[in-house]
């Protein structure tokens, strides 16, 4: 029997499961490895050399160095893994979260300083809320990825 | 005997420790939420335990892919706080307390909670934030720490109930154990937040302060909340609050008294909720 997912209704949500986790395994693992400090160093001496010597499809070494967390997530890649890559980059999970929603950094501060997203309209796929696919980008970052949009 | 207390609820937000750390406590953005947990480091002083049993999750640190355990208990000596990527908190060295957490695993384990035991792992923002909210930036701790790491990164994460449930049994566990130390007992993480994709950011104040009303006064019916609830409601990242249902099963069945509440948004993506119970 396949995995039961009540969760697929979620809009702008992907649930951390063991389908994820198989699909992203060595996304994450890779982004584990930047946990050290010397492979922080090498990861940024190269970026394309330290991917290479993981064992992930060419689609996730390209969404990494694109910095494109949705679309790393739609590879299998959970968030506090990738948080790893943005510490190396020296962000916040505030600006990881809203390079999400094609909203700019202040935008999405000032969401966040105003109460943050409502949940309505946001909690079954084709409501209307904010977080549907059929309002996205969000903001005037607008699509960072050409990637996200493409799919 | 020893005995649990008292019970701490806190969000464990990064971001939290990092505006600490950096010294921006007194910044506008960040005041009101460390105005929360002036009561709190009080209390801490004036109730200070022998141990905090402290519940929180490993953010993909300690545990990667490799191993995943639902429960873990910390039974080494000393933790070391870890580098989670950008270098390590500059906090002081979490000291467990062996002796007690393995009774507690012996006990819990034979009451049918399969837990990990854990005898090295380093410790992240999930323990480190709510130490420094609670104690402020000592040199060391107040007292020893065993820290208790519950999975909810990778799905399947344990339900409420399940958690709750553990609570109990690790309050048995405590009760009998023969040296008599104040335990208290911290859960920690949520509230809402939301950390990945366009629904990145989600809060949901009404919801959050039904759960603080309902983890006082009524835990039972809380602990039948599905995980679906808490995604939808509280964010993807929201489940974390089930942890707090460990800390609260831990408890007295007898209502506790309320010394504490707070709630605020924002930090950094998350809203900060904190309760701290007392048993009557």
């Amino acid at each position: 029997m396949s995995l039961e997912k009540l969760y697929l209704d979620v809009p702008g949500t992907t649930i951390f499961d063991a389908e994820q986790s198989r699909r992203g395994y060595h996304l994450n693992q890779f982004c584990m490895s930047l946990m050290k400090a010397a492979n922080r160093e090498r990861f940024k001496a190269d970026e394309r050399a330290y991917l290479d010597e993981w064992p992930m499809t060419e689609e996730q070494k390209r969404a990494v160095l694109a910095r494109d967390l949705n679309w790393c997530i739609s590879l299998g890649g959970n968030i506090y893994f990738l948080a790893k890559i943005g510490a190396t980059d020296g962000k916040s999970f505030q600006q990881m979260a809203g390079s999400m929603t094609g909203m700019t950094e202040e935008e999405y501060r000032n969401m966040m300083i105003n109460g943050g997203r409502s949940a309505n309209g946001n909690r079954y796929v084709g409501e209307d809320g904010d977080a549907q696919a059929h309002r996205q980008p969000q903001g005037a970052a607008g699509g960072a990825s050409a990637q996200t949009e493409a799919r | 005997m020893a005995r649990i207390t008292a019970s701490v609820y806190t969000s464990h937000v990064p971001a939290i420790g990092a505006a600490l750390d950096l010294g921006k406590t007194t910044e506008p953005y960040w005041q009101p939420v460390f105005a929360g947990y002036h009561f709190s480091k009080q209390w801490m002083k004036d109730n200070k335990p022998d141990v905090i049993f402290l519940v929180y999750n490993d953010h993909a640190t300690a545990f990667s892919l490799e191993m995943i355990p639902t429960f873990a208990i910390g039974c080494a000596d000393e933790f070391k706080p870890a580098d989670e990527g950008w270098g390590p908190r500059p906090v002081p060295m979490v000291k467990g307390h062996p002796d007690l957490a393995s009774h507690i695993a012996q006990s819990v384990i034979q009451d049918d909670f399969d837990l990990t035991i854990v005898n090295k792992m380093d410790v992240d923002h999930g323990l480190t934030v709510p130490l420094s909210l609670m104690c402020g930036q000592p040199q060391e701790w107040p007292c020893p720490v065993i820290p208790f790491a519950v999975n909810v990164v990778q799905y399947p994460v344990p339900s409420g109930r399940r958690c709750y449930n553990l609570g109990k049994a690790i309050r048995k566990a405590v009760e009998s154990y023969d040296q008599p130390l104040n335990v208290h007992i911290w859960g920690t993480g949520g509230m809402s937040h939301q950390l990945q994709g366009p629904r990145a950011g989600l809060i949901n104040r009404e919801w959050d302060n039904a759960f603080l009303d309902k983890l006082i006064a009524d835990p039972d019916g809380l602990a039948s909340t599905p995980h679906i609830d808490y995604v939808r409601e509280a964010g993807s990242e929201g489940i974390e609050l089930v942890m707090w249902l460990i800390a609260r099963g831990a408890m007295s069945d007898k209502q506790p008294l309320v010394r504490h509440r707070f709630y605020h948004v924002p930090a950094s993506n998350t809203a900060v909720g904190h309760l701290i119970l007392e048993n009557q």
